[in-house]
């Protein structure tokens, strides 16, 4: 029953114009929600009582960080799927994920160091939470590393997502390393269970970024999966088709 | 509002330089990844296109070599 639902977006020609359509309405969503949300943490949102205004760096470095960890999760189902079921699409779907996570993991990584600066005196230091999501990055270098390793897509899909596949280990130890290890870094803020430890006028502009954020990473998944399909399919008639008339509309 | 003026806002309570370091890290590194993918979509279709050019013209030169021969044998 499924797979008859399925069917159609298997296809990788339906996959790229379904992509392509849903691509505007996932950015103009990710403009709104993105301008409303950092005017909102940047002016509007108060000080923390113990952090001051450094606590407007967590509207930008919660998002960043759990993105980086629900994309690298959304990448290895994916691999897994293509391992397992043998979906072009889906490898196609994983190589477009990495990079966005990458550069999510790096923001998070960043956003964090400034935060640490002047809150604990340290850039940098190695603790369980810090060092887990530089393995996060390395991780997702890795992967990327490996798509493009090798010229066959199928080949270079099948190393990449055995490495996402392995590194999924990584994603409880950076959930829970606040939990199991003693660390600098604060533990859960928003997802506690029952009464959340933060306020509703610091709660709902975070919530507005991380929604933008969301939208925003959707959308660029799109355009990079376009990508991905575009390079794995370059001799099929419709590929060829579709090349041909770009060319001509822009030449008119 | 939060601020008194634009130099309160900016300063941030005087921690300024990690708010907007943050920031700008950030919108630098999306902005890039923006563009990179931009770019990156455009180049592909370039190139399928390019290489589609080429094969046809690889095309004419044989058919018209083959013609040539022909045309040398009856000779």
């Amino acid at each position: 029953m499924m797979w008859k639902w399925l069917h159609p977006y298997a296809n990788p020609e339906t996959s790229y114009h379904f992509a392509g359509k849903i691509l505007p309405w996932c950015a103009r969503l990710a403009f709104i929600f993105l301008t409303i949300g950092i005017t909102w943490a940047l002016l509007f949102a108060p000080a923390d009582y113990q952090q001051g205004d450094t606590f407007r760096i967590f509207y930008l470095h919660v998002p960043a960080a759990m993105l980086s960890m629900g994309i690298y999760l959304g990448m290895a189902i994916a691999a897994l799927s293509s391992l397992v079921w043998q979906l072009k699409l889906a490898d196609a779907s994983a190589a477009a994920m990495a990079p966005i996570g990458a550069a999510f993991t790096l923001i998070a990584l960043v956003t964090g160091s400034a935060w640490g600066k002047p809150m604990w005196g340290t850039w940098w230091i190695w603790d369980a939470r810090l060092t887990s999501e530089l393995i996060l990055l390395f991780l997702y270098l890795g992967v990327i590393a490996l798509h493009n390793a090798f010229e066959d897509k199928s080949l270079a899909g099948k190393a990449a997502g055995i490495l996402a596949l392995v590194g999924v280990i990584n994603l409880p130890i950076i959930k829970y390393s606040v939990e199991w290890w003693n660390t600098l870094h604060q533990g859960a803020t928003v997802s506690k269970l029952g009464q959340p430890s933060m306020s509703a006028d610091m709660f709902w502009p975070f919530l507005v970024c991380f929604i933008g954020f969301a939208f925003f990473v959707t959308a660029l998944i799109c355009l990079r999966f376009r990508t991905e399909i575009l390079n794995r399919n370059s001799m099929r008639p419709w590929v060829r088709e579709l090349v041909v008339n770009k060319e001509k509309t822009h030449a008119v | 509002m939060q601020f008194d003026s634009i130099s309160a806002f900016l300063a941030m309570g005087g921690y300024g330089f990690y708010v907007w370091l943050s920031y700008g890290v950030s919108a630098f590194v999306l902005a890039l990844l923006v563009f990179s993918s931009i770019s990156n979509h455009k180049k592909t279709k370039q190139h399928i296109a390019q290489r589609q050019k080429r094969e046809i013209k690889l095309r004419q030169a044989a058919e018209l070599q083959k013609a040539q021969a022909s045309a040398d044998t009856r000779l």
